[in-house]
């Protein structure tokens, strides 16, 4: 199969994506942002579980959270192309809620066949999610958990969880006899504890999950499997996040470029600042163009789709990385300040860079695709 | 069928099956003489006779200026000449000599010259029996165009023009050259016209093109002088004092960000070319021994290899993406980092292929141990033309960050 030549991506993914767009900006400002997940500063706090749940309540019946999920299982069957759309969005925005988790979850569902269709039709019905599918050491090796599976009960904890606090439901990845199962399991079922981390990033939550002799369905026995499948869809939609966030930090340090004032010029006169603000724009056009590219390869040309989903997230946390940086360099002394908003948004990014994998794990994985594994 | 192509009107899905068949009837042999990398690399007579044949046999099958009017000796047809430049490329085709002609002189005559002076250049240039070359670049007017002093005085209805271009490909072989120059010393850029020379009939009565020698060894371009030469005023372009505008008709084709698509073939493979790209790179890799390993299993060069394969993958999908409008947040912001791109891609992976070949990177074009020929060490020394050409990286950087995010103008 070969790619359309527009990425697939057509009127309702266009109007999905200015639809999303227009809904945070009448709704969700910066400045809200700002207020709602930095009042306190203490380095040393507990993370908070901050969200706007009536906002989400309204993007849960827009459908955005039944986009993926196919037409059988009661969702809108979206192409990933648009889905990536809104993600940019969400993104840009910074908006915390667990839409990335549950999307993240549609894919493997979907990639579980029937047993997985009723965990599919749950989220339609507007249910939350997210995955446990990472261990201690943080490997992104998928074959790799920190959860057993004996007799239908799972033991161990998982790591690294995003949004947890935020989720229903748990897609989990357990060791068994045969090899890797996975699981679909209430936050609230007997035996779940929720260990929340203390984390930089302001927007989302993260916790441990320990599980004891906790009762569970599978939804995959070849868990490897499934989670290969969906691996390009969720790498390249945290690639699409990472975009748009992007492109708000540098579309804030342009204005600051152009309306502070140092030696009589604004600070956009000066090349030391013009030409890494031009170099970040760079490297968001890349990342953004990957995206659609890989996004469009798990639609329709399935055998390239993780080539290519790795070129996008490789890209991705490069592009996190250095808008970051030159965002609080080039903002000066007060980008150095809790009050600039600019400090959110770096947090994100600096999360968003190295979770499911650091650029240099995607380029390994890529040089094993295209030169083949080393001797 | 390809996936483009399904999405063509019925006037390009023709076009494009006349195109294809074409090709597969009548595309040129390989030919006996080496090829030089690019058509700005012309050294030979042969060479040229070679490449203007083909590019003659394609204009006259009408896959070249397939969008311009019929009556200046295009193809009449709209937006067919990417349909052409589609099927000459992956046919793989040798590539057309007459680039500046077609990239940046065609765009320029048919927007600014007068009805009668376009029907009788653009024929012959589309069908590349008259090469074209640039008279921009000057001794003391690089990156800072618009401070050129090639100067001409008005003289009844004649102008006599003196003054130094330097840089100037293909001119030992043009028949016309595009040339912006002086007529009032008093304004900087209000004080530019824009001229087309006939300097083939006036060499020696003039004129005078000298080879300058590229850092590789190579000729290819030129400097030209202009003493006391004598120009009728039919070949101004526009009003008097309006250069700089014309010249950004030119700047913006060349730069791939104009409204006229540039007719472009290439693609043939032969012994004696090469192409900087990481598939090659790659095969080199493999083909080097490193510490009794091959250089291809080393992680560092892998890693190094990939980041290039992802700035040469995000080029070409920001060139698709860019004919894509809902996703795109400014006209030209795809379009205008173009060159910037692949002039600064080709380099580093030129650099790289050094770095992976190691001592053996020492060897170049005359020796028989020599890696590839010796090509990589040629194609990095070259990747600097692109990088300081038609508007060095840091001008286009300058472009980018005034004209796209409104940064300050930085003089």
């Amino acid at each position: 199969m070969t790619q359309p030549d527009n990425f697939g991506f057509g009127e309702e993914a266009g109007l999905l994506k200015d639809s999303a767009r227009k809904f945070f900006a009448d709704n969700f400002t910066t400045d809200r942002l700002h207020r709602m997940v930095a009042s306190d500063h203490n380095p040393e706090r507990m993370s908070d579980c901050v969200w706007d749940r009536d906002l989400w309540q309204q993007m849960v019946e827009l459908g955005w959270t039944a986009l993926a999920i196919p037409e059988s299982s009661g969702g809108l069957g979206m192409p990933l192309v648009a889905v990536a759309g809104l993600v940019e969005e969400v993104g840009k925005a910074a908006f915390p809620c667990p839409l990335l988790g549950s999307l993240n979850a549609t894919y493997v569902l979907a990639a579980c066949g029937s047993a997985g269709e009723a965990a599919l039709t749950d989220i339609a019905e507007g249910m939350t999610a997210t995955l446990a599918v990472t261990n201690a050491e943080g490997s992104w090796d998928l074959a790799d958990t920190g959860v057993q599976s004996t007799k239908g009960q799972l033991n161990g904890m998982a790591h690294f969880v995003q949004d947890a606090r935020k989720a229903d439901r748990l897609l989990v990845s357990a060791r068994t006899e045969k090899g890797l199962s996975l699981y679909w399991v209430a936050t609230d079922a007997t035996g779940v504890t929720i260990l929340p981390d203390a984390i930089v990033d302001l927007t989302r939550d993260q916790a441990h999950v320990s599980f004891e002799n906790v009762q569970a369905q599978a939804v995959s026995e070849d868990g490897v499997a499934a989670l290969s499948q969906a691996m390009p869809a969720i790498w390249t939609l945290l690639a699409a996040d990472i975009t748009g966030a992007a492109e708000w930090q540098l579309q804030a340090t342009v204005e600051y470029a152009g309306t502070r004032q140092q030696f009589e010029h604004p600070l956009g006169f000066f090349q030391a600042v013009k030409h890494p603000l031009v170099d970040v724009m760079i490297l968001i056009d890349q990342c953004k163009s990957l995206v659609y590219n890989a996004a469009c390869a798990v639609d329709a040309q399935p055998a390239r789709a993780a080539e290519f989903a790795h070129m996008a997230k490789a890209s991705a946390s490069e592009c996190a990385a250095f808008a970051s940086s030159r965002s609080v360099q080039f903002h000066g002394g007060i980008g150095f300040t809790w009050e600039c908003f600019i400090h959110v948004y770096f947090k994100r990014q600096k999360h968003s860079q190295l979770l499911w994998g650091d650029a240099a794990w995607h380029r390994a994985q890529l040089a094993n695709i295209l030169i083949g594994t080393a001797a | 069928m390809s996936e483009s192509a399904r999405q063509d009107s019925p006037e390009q899905a023709e076009f494009r099956q006349y195109c294809r068949q074409w090709l597969a009837d009548n595309k040129p042999k390989e030919p006996t003489v080496r090829l030089p990398l690019s058509p700005l690399e012309i050294m030979t007579e042969e060479q040229l006779t070679y490449l203007q044949a083909w590019q003659k046999s394609a204009y006259d099958a009408g896959l070249v200026g397939c969008d311009y009017p019929v009556a200046v000796g295009g193809g009449g047809r709209t937006d067919c000449q990417r349909i052409a430049n589609d099927e000459m490329i992956s046919a793989r085709t040798p590539f057309m000599p007459n680039v500046i002609g077609l990239g940046m002189a065609a765009p320029t005559v048919f927007h600014h010259a007068q009805e009668a002076l376009k029907e009788r250049l653009l024929p012959r240039l589309f069908s590349g029996e008259d090469i074209w070359c640039q008279g921009f670049s000057e001794p003391g007017a690089g990156s800072d165009l618009a401070s050129v002093q090639t100067f001409a005085e008005r003289k009844g209805d004649k102008w006599i023009i003196n003054g130094h271009k330097v840089w100037t490909s293909l001119a030992h072989f043009a028949e016309w050259m595009i040339l912006l120059l002086r007529t009032d010393r008093s304004h900087k850029y209000d004080g530019l016209s824009y001229f087309v020379v006939p300097i083939k009939s006036v060499l020696g009565k003039g004129v005078t093109v000298r080879p300058l020698i590229k850092i590789t060894g190579e000729t290819g371009f030129n400097e030209v002088i202009f003493e006391d030469l004598e120009v009728d005023d039919g070949y101004r372009l526009d009003e008097l004092g309006k250069g700089w505008q014309v010249a950004m008709t030119t700047l913006l084709h060349e730069r791939g960000a104009g409204e006229l698509q540039t007719p472009r073939s290439g693609g043939m493979k032969s012994k004696a070319t090469h192409s900087t790209n990481t598939a090659n790179l790659i095969e080199l890799a493999r083909a080097t021994l490193r510490n009794g390993k091959s250089a291809a299993d080393d992680p560092l060069i892998r890693d190094r290899i990939m980041q290039l394969v992802i700035r040469e993958a995000g080029l070409g999908q920001n060139q698709r993406r860019s004919r894509v409008s809902a996703l795109q947040d400014h006209p030209a912001r795809l379009l205008l980092q173009n060159k910037l791109l692949a002039s600064e891609i080709a380099q580093a992976i030129g650099a790289t292929a050094m770095e992976v070949e190691g001592a053996s990177a020492s060897l170049y074009l005359g020796d028989n141990n020599a890696p590839a020929g010796g090509q990589w060490p040629m194609a990095y020394m070259n990747s600097y033309g692109m990088t300081i050409a038609a508007g060095t990286s840091e001008v286009q950087r300058n472009i980018l960050g005034e004209r796209v995010l409104g940064l300050a103008k930085s003089k």
